[in-house]
């Protein structure tokens, strides 16, 4: 029974390339809000602080029908990216990229932003005493002093990517081989009559991965740690 | 040449200050704590912005409200040692020491190494680095960022007190070897003498002196800020002697011969000593048998009287303070004018504050 067959092999391969994809789009962008949350006083902070949690209070339905209505293709943005750059999100493996990296976007600003707040800014002064500009000492003093949060963050992201159920099923559907993930493929598998075998080979797949990103990031976190306060 | 001209307000708080400095000197920025001495040397490394005033650096202006001016901290070529050191966690000593080095540096990396003592410490991380060491680091890294002027936050504050003396030193050095420019926040009587040649007084936000440190710490005035119970007379002296057999050091000053206990140094060194109020004593008569050392003639020039003492600014060829009671005062009859003897116990003279003057060259002009 533990063999996998073609489809459940697809899911598999289609979860990681959703759930990757997700992470490195999202980690630039999760790097930018966790530096404004944590670093800059300014009107309306609060709001972003909100807007950006929302994921995790938001029932999934609710959020992928939102994304739908922005970026399907008669949405707002969906219409505006199809007529100048021929692309499709809605019903596309991007879509639920999209997706699963909008829902894990708390849990990556959360855990950058924790590790910015950790970072003593008298370091950064001091190395603009020692001639660096504003973008060196992000690149050599910041950047590698988040480095044990941005890791963490995006391993929770990936994981929790992996796991992305309700906003998928709504804005991307749940087609074989461009947007059936692996949760989906289990929704599927129970559905139908005789699949709970496959079911249960997914769901401890499922259950191996998630573990294995959370070790990881836990392991990788200590590494990077340098014992800050020098 | 450092001028500057600066009013800041933060909250209640109204820093006001305006002086110069030597280039080739060590300045003195001395106050108690919330005096205002690090707001101020952050100004002029540009990591605080004034409300407004300027700041010349060797001709080079550095802010200038008025003009719009205002150099980010990055561009002005200010070192900043700092209390805690800050080196960086995740860089090495070597990475550390080389993160703001450029090339046209008067010493290069070997010789600051050399003059710092951190060739043993070079792989490894600020972590594993004692207070002292990391002060060290710290001050090769803003050196060979080759600064027209060093910035230093009571570099010796996070150090304790034993260490202290290891560093001093090292200081020294850069004063007299290298002839660094440096701004030297204290608020340690002692550090300041040492090192300092000049110095500025800051309380509350405002400049209340600036001179010379013989000259300010013989103020009678400035004793409530030079801190009373240190207070006393600065002289600048030259060994011209030793006697080897008593072990005593002779140093020539302007009012004659003091003798120190145990303080031997090389003929012709200049140093530095600091007089106590509180270890001279005031005579009218001739003293003849007395196991007092060093006895001057000289005239009282000003009783300060407060509380049960009296600090007595008298004239032995240069200025002596003696704190006496008032009780004294009154038995003895001591008014300006009055002629009188002032002793001062050989023994009663810390030969630490000596040793550092040692090697002092002071510019002739």
């Amino acid at each position: 029974m533990w063999e996998l067959s073609a489809t459940e092999a697809e899911a598999i391969g289609l979860s990681l390339k959703v759930a990757l994809w997700a992470v490195l789009v999202s980690l630039p962008l999760g790097i930018f809000a966790a530096w404004l949350l944590a670093r800059r006083r300014f009107y309306g902070h609060a709001l972003l602080n909100g807007i950006i949690h929302l994921p995790l209070v938001l029932p999934p339905v609710v959020l992928g029908y939102l994304l739908l209505v922005l970026l399907g293709r008669q949405g707002m943005l969906g219409a505006f990216l199809f007529d100048s750059f021929g692309i499709t999100v809605a019903f596309t493996w991007k879509g639920a990229a999209i997706a699963s990296g909008v829902m894990a976007f708390p849990l990556l600003v959360r855990a950058i932003r924790l590790s910015y707040e950790n970072v003593d800014p008298r370091l950064e002064a001091a190395a603009r005493t020692l001639g660096a500009g504003r973008i060196r000492v992000f690149r050599t003093i910041t950047l590698p002093l988040i480095a044990p949060g941005i890791l963490a963050g995006g391993i929770l992201a990936f994981a929790r990517s992996l796991g992305e159920f309700g906003a998928t099923i709504t804005f991307v559907s749940n087609i074989p081989g461009e947007t059936r993930t692996l949760p989906l493929a289990i929704f599927s598998q129970v559905q139908t009559p005789g699949g709970e075998d496959a079911a249960i080979r997914l769901v401890v797949i499922s259950a191996a991965i998630a573990l294995t990103a959370l070790i990881a990031s836990e392991f990788l976190a200590r590494r990077v740690n340098w014992g800050q306060g020098g | 040449m450092l001028q500057l001209d600066i009013r800041h307000q933060a909250g209640d708080f109204v820093l006001d200050a305006a002086f110069e400095t030597e280039s080739g000197s060590i300045t003195a920025i001395f106050g108690q704590s919330g005096a205002g001495k690090t707001t101020l040397i952050n100004m002029i490394a540009g990591l605080t912005k004034p409300s407004q005033g300027y700041i010349i650096s060797d001709g080079h202006t550095l802010f200038h409200s008025e003009q719009g001016i205002d150099v980010p901290a990055e561009r002005r070529r200010i070192g900043y040692v700092f209390q805690e050191g800050r080196l960086f966690p995740h860089m090495d000593v070597r990475r550390n020491l080389l993160y703001g080095y450029r090339k046209n540096a008067v010493l290069d990396f070997a010789q600051i190494t050399d003059l710092l003592d951190l060739g043993p410490m070079l792989q490894r991380r600020p972590g594993s680095l004692s207070g002292g060491e990391r002060q060290r680091v710290a001050i090769g890294r803003a050196l060979l960022s080759n600064p027209n002027l060093l910035l230093m936050d009571e570099p010796l504050a996070s150090i304790d007190a034993q260490r202290r003396g290891e560093i001093l030193p090292f200081i020294e050095r850069l004063r007299d070897e290298l002839r660094v420019t440096i701004l030297y926040v204290s608020h340690a009587v002692e550090e300041v003498i040492r090192l300092a040649d000049t110095m500025v007084i800051l309380s509350a936000g405002q400049v209340a002196a600036v001179g010379e440190v013989e000259e300010l710490m013989s103020r009678l005035d400035l004793f409530p800020l030079t801190g009373r119970f240190e207070a006393g007379a600065v002289l600048a002296a030259t060994c011209q002697g030793y006697d080897a057999e008593y072990g005593l050091a002779e140093l020539a000053f302007a009012g004659g011969t003091l003798r120190v206990a145990g303080a031997e140094q090389a003929i012709g060194t200049e140093v530095r000593v600091h007089i106590r109020a509180r270890d001279v004593s005031l005579m009218l008569g001739r003293p003849e048998m007395t196991s007092v050392l060093n006895v001057f003639e000289g005239t009282v020039e000003i009783a300060e009287t407060g509380s049960p003492q009296v600090d007595v600014l008298i004239d032995i060829g240069s200025p002596l303070i003696a704190r006496i009671t008032r009780k004294s005062m009154h038995d003895l009859n001591i008014r300006p004018g009055v002629k009188l003897h002032a002793l001062v116990k050989a023994v009663a003279i810390d030969r630490r504050s000596l040793t550092g003057g040692a090697a002092r060259e002071r510019p002739q002009d």
